[in-house]
């Protein structure tokens, strides 16, 4: 889950990184409010999961409360690469003297994780490492030792922190994995860092991812998921511990295991070009699914008004295919009339004659098998077309 | 020959009297895998019964190792659990230790990898993995052994069930080893560690390949391909129409920016002679062709 910037500064704070003061606001009033409890100048910033809003014009220096309700009316409702702009961040503003750049994050090529540093702060990171890799330290962290005072000594001094700053960024440094171990954080990053021009050191901005499969030892993660973003039908499949995700297709897809229904959405889209359609879903069933299971994740695909035709590709390992086609016959049942879709099914591995047999002698009008996955992929699409 | 596991592997069970590890041990041994005993903290002494055999419990990896001569175990214990778990096996310096669980948090396979390379006694293959299954010889973790039956092609694959599909396509033939290596950002055993097995075993003549969307896995297995596997791989690589920054159901499989996606990694393949299928089955048919010169 990526947090956004005023949840990161939030977290940050509470972490002992250093920060400015910061509050979020959802209307203009409420931005004026925050800015006049700040005082002096302040920084509006849209609050977006998506790098360049600067450039956009999401983010807006206000010299008082009055002016940082109008900046913040003008930010509040924009589209920023397609993402609209709900809420504000209303930032204190500090003079600044100097941008550094700090993030630890998740290094899956090493199978540990990566500090990366440098005083070339405030632009895109790719882009130093691009245009001047010598101007950023990289400094791979044992996960088992983690960043020691040493350790962050040496990372200071690899990125070629000036001597005013050093104990400020080591202290930084430390505060900052503590906070992405605690966290269970797989992205902490700070662009900039900044010195202030009164010499302090701190995060002006921020980026955290947090790792999904570390809730159960954070409850308090669940509050920064952001359900305004989420869309209808996939926070519905989150209701029924179902693995969806939302495409922008006609052939809802249903099958089992993540890897064969990547593949399957990829063999639909082949097929579909000469029909001009694509995947609308994405849609595990996982392994051992049930009928139950089945059902829900049918009804959520037939639910799904963008749909046109439907493709249930199963390959039975542990997953029983006559307990699929129990599944598509019982969803069926319980839709009556409301389903209305073809459904092309393609099953195969533990159980199949059984499966086929059971779906043959239901004769469903709306079922139709094929053998292969790429000929039910082909007549998918072709029934989207329709 | 095989790579990692043959007839000689005696396998423990971490978490076999749990639901999952009891229905998972019944179906190893119906396939033929040596299971000598299970491990679960805290019922140490018990005796389970399954498919007729009477396994005993130890309350760790080391006792259960000292009385059953294991040297291959396979973890199906909760997420909550199963750092402990694999940090008990590589404790007891069990040469492969197979870890099933899926949803482990990374912080923790981070910590239990680096563990397992500080020690450097054990293999680790997964998590959020099938495991591995060399037939007719041992099966284990969850991959179903009766798709097909030795043969001289090896399998690597991120995907569970993408390998019995390719198991299933290529069925007549059969295979010497199939490993999944798993969905995860951090696994034990990658791409290039499988290849690099496949390349030295002399029972495996040519080597399939799967990859998927997430990391840059496919593309450092691509360049040693180029320098060190003389033997015909072809490949296969899913989520071409997965979007940006969104997880498709493996926790690794994610593309992030402009990294990760499938065509860098098909293209990466392509460049080093690896013929990549648009689909499962073209992919099969490429290995056809080969194989049948």
């Amino acid at each position: 889950m990526d947090l956004f910037e005023y949840q990161a500064r939030d977290l940050f704070e509470s972490h002992g990184v250093p920060v400015l003061a910061g509050a979020v606001a959802t209307t203009p009033e409420e931005a004026e409010t925050a800015a006049n409890s700040m005082g002096g100048k302040v920084v509006v910033k849209a609050q977006v999961k998506v790098g360049g809003r600067g450039k956009a014009g999401g983010v807006k220096l206000a010299v008082d409360g009055a002016d940082a309700r109008e900046k913040a009316a003008a930010i509040l409702g924009m589209d920023i690469k397609g993402h609209i702009v709900h809420k504000v961040m209303i930032a204190q503003a500090a003079p600044i003297e100097s941008e550094y750049y700090l993030a630890i994050l998740l290094d899956r090529a090493n199978r540990n994780f990566l500090v990366m540093a440098s005083v070339a702060g405030g632009m895109e990171i790719e882009e130093v490492a691009h245009t001047s890799p010598e101007k950023l330290a990289r400094v791979g962290i044992d996960p088992n030792v983690g960043i020691t005072a040493d350790i962050a000594r040496e990372i200071v001094s690899a990125g070629q922190f000036p001597a005013d700053v050093a104990d400020q960024v080591i202290e930084v440094l430390l505060k900052l994995w503590a906070a992405f171990v605690s966290e269970d954080a797989t992205l902490m990053e700070i662009n900039p860092l900044v010195k202030t021009s009164d010499g302090r050191v701190v995060a002006l901005d921020g980026k955290v991812t947090l790792d999904d499969n570390a809730g159960f030892r954070h409850p308090s993660h669940e509050a920064l998921i952001d359900h305004a973003a989420t869309n209808p039908l996939e926070a519905l499949a989150k209701e029924k511990d179902l693995n969806y995700v939302k495409l922008d297709g006609q052939v809802g897809i249903i099958g089992n295991g993540a890897g064969l229904v990547m593949s399957t959405l990829d063999v639909v889209a082949y097929a579909g070009e000469k029909y001009g359609v694509k995947p609308a879903n994405f849609l595990d069933i996982g392994g051992g699914a049930s009928a139950e299971v089945m059902a829900n994740g049918l009804s959520i695909i037939l639910g799904d008004t963008d749909v046109k035709s439907v493709f249930v590709n199963v390959f039975g390992g542990i997953t029983a295919c006559d307990a699929v086609a129990n599944g598509i016959v019982q969803a069926l049942e319980i839709l009556g009339t409301s389903a209305t879709k073809p459904i092309v099914v393609r099953l195969d591995g533990n159980n199949v004659i059984e499966g086929r047999r059971i779906l043959n002698e239901a004769a469903h009008p709306l079922i139709e098998q094929l053998d292969t996955m790429d000929g039910a992929a082909a007549r998918a699409a072709e029934l989207a077309a329709k | 020959m095989a790579i990692f596991i043959n007839e000689h592997s005696r396998v423990l069970v971490q978490g076999m009297t749990g639901s999952e590890g009891t229905k998972h041990t019944r179906r190893m041994l119906q396939s033929g895998t040596n299971i000598v005993g299970g491990v679960t903290p805290g019922k140490g002494g018990q005796v389970v019964d399954i498919e007729g055999k009477s396994l005993p419990v130890f309350n760790s990896v080391s006792e259960a190792v000292a009385a059953t001569g294991a040297n291959a175990s396979v973890i199906f214990v909760p997420p909550k659990f199963a750092k402990a778990a694999v940090i008990d096996a590589i404790d007891a310096a069990l040469p492969i230790v197979v870890v099933i669980t899926e949803g482990i948090p990374v912080h923790d396979s981070a910590a239990f990898f680096a563990y397992a390379q500080s020690k450097g006694t054990t293999r680790l293959i997964g998590p959020n993995c099938p495991g591995l299954i060399s037939p007719g010889k041992s099966n284990i973790g969850i991959i179903p052994a009766d798709i097909t039956g030795p043969g001289r092609i090896g399998l690597v694959s991120k995907s569970g069930t993408l390998t019995y599909q390719m198991m299933y396509e290529l069925r007549d033939f059969g295979f010497s080893t199939a490993v999944g290596i798993g969905g995860d950002p951090i696994i034990g055993t990658t791409h290039i560690d499988c290849l690099r097995a496949f390349q030295d075993d002399p029972d495996t003549d040519a080597i399939v390949m799967i990859g998927e969307i997430g990391g840059d896995g496919e593309e450092r297995a691509a360049a040693f391909i180029g320098e060190y596997v003389t033997k015909p791989v072809v490949g296969y690589v899913a989520g071409f129409t997965a979007p940006e920054g969104k997880t498709m159901g493996h926790a690794g499989a994610i593309v992030s920016g402009s990294s990760g996606t499938a065509a860098a990694k098909k293209s990466a393949l392509e460049a080093v002679g690896v013929q990549v299928g648009k689909t499962p089955s073209e992919t099969a048919n490429l290995m056809r062709a080969l194989l049948n010169g």
